[in-house]
């Protein structure tokens, strides 16, 4: 087979180039997709003739960079797949007369299936990597612990708030108040989706670890949606200041540590 | 066994923690401030836990305690420079420490227990 692909290698890049074409929607141009296939066509008859595994290793990486460059020009996955399979279409072709061929045109068919999945995998392994990295990255700029004022940290909170982020924004707050020494931290919530009892044990936990080392929370930016809600789920805050905006709570943290703001 | 050394700053006894705390020497400790509480008649009592790094709960009821006997002496206990990692262990343990202060350091602690004899 790796012969024959060999000796047509003209005619089947050209109708496999065809059909491939009528899929890239304009999105990449004749001359682009023609080079694409003809090294991945290279790296195939090396691959079947020489059957090493470095020369199969060196195709699959070059499939793989291929589902990447793809997938960021908007290519979806199908549609990279099935240019990597338009390649048995161009084949058969050429093999439909010759009985002979049969045999090793499905070896040749289940080769081209497996190689399509490839991209396939490698596509989804590239977006698991974005995904985590997000994740991750997600985690670290939602948690910003900022200063408000001397003896003062503000910890505005965005998105939901689980217990991996709980604890996170818990040790970032305790450890900024340790190390800018202050007194008071405003927990402002306007961000937070949701509050249910989980949440707001969360916050109650964090308020009392903040006790613990000598300072004072006050949360604010509570919406009506969630005011109504901490009521109709029984939330007691019990003596923890809660205020409705940041402005409110940095004016009740400032009056509390002996300071007042007055026109200049 | 390790003694806690209790000193004596106007009308405050300071106690800083520097030591592995054992069970006698916690007594020891409680015991000691006790007869120091009367001899003195301090009005004030700040205890260093800053070198302190595992809590479990024994010693947070240690330090209720402690806080409870000053209280019988009309004495105000303040703890200072807990560090963060202790204090997320006390709030997972369910301490929450009620009737002692906190401060963030000796300079606020000291502040505190002035601001209110």
């Amino acid at each position: 087979m790796a012969d024959f692909l060999g000796t047509n290698q003209a005619k089947v890049l050209d109708r496999w180039c065809e059909v491939a074409s009528a899929a890239t929607r304009g999105r990449m141009s004749q001359v682009e997709l023609r080079s694409e296939l003809a090294d991945l066509y290279g790296l195939l008859i090396s691959a079947m003739s020489s059957k090493t595994e470095s020369a199969a290793a060196e195709l699959r990486t070059a499939l793989a960079g291929m589902s990447r460059s793809r997938a960021r020009s908007g290519f979806s996955p199908g549609e990279t797949a099935l240019a990597v399979f338009s390649i048995k279409e161009a084949v058969y072709e050429l093999v439909a007369d010759a009985a002979e061929m049969v045999p090793e045109y499905l070896a040749f068919s289940r080769m081209i299936d497996d190689l399509g999945l490839h991209t396939f995998e490698a596509y989804a392994a590239t977006r698991e990597e974005i995904i985590r990295q997000q994740a991750d990255a997600m985690l670290e700029l939602s948690t910003p612990v900022v200063q408000l004022w001397d003896g003062v940290i503000g910890v505005p909170l965005v998105g939901t708030l689980d217990s991996a982020r709980a604890q996170l924004v818990m040790e970032k707050m305790l450890d900024a108040l340790v190390s800018t020494g202050s007194t008071h931290a405003v927990i402002d919530i306007t961000g937070v989706p949701t509050v249910d009892t989980e949440v707001a044990q969360h916050l109650l936990k964090t308020v009392m670890a903040a006790r613990l080392l000598g300072a004072q929370c006050t949360i604010c930016g509570i919406r009506p949606q969630i005011a109504h809600t901490i009521v109709s789920l029984g939330i007691e805050f019990g003596d923890i200041a809660t205020k409705a905006t940041l402005a409110d709570a940095l004016g009740h943290a400032l009056s509390t540590a002996g300071l007042k703001v007055v026109p200049a | 066994m390790d003694r806690v050394p209790i000193l004596k700053i106007g009308q405050t006894l300071f106690v800083s923690i520097q030591i592995d705390l054992q069970d006698q020497s916690v007594v020891q400790l409680q015991e000691d401030l006790a007869d120091e509480l009367v001899a003195t008649r301090a009005t004030g009592v700040i205890i260093d836990i800053t070198a302190v790094e595992i809590v479990d709960s024994f010693i947070g009821r240690m330090l209720a305690t402690i806080g409870s006997i000053s209280r019988l002496f009309d004495a105000e206990t303040v703890l200072i420079g807990m560090r963060p990692a202790v204090a997320i262990t006390l709030v997972e343990l369910g301490l929450s420490l009620d009737g002692i202060r906190t401060a963030l350091n000796a300079e606020q602690g000291l502040r505190m227990l002035n601001g209110h004899s």
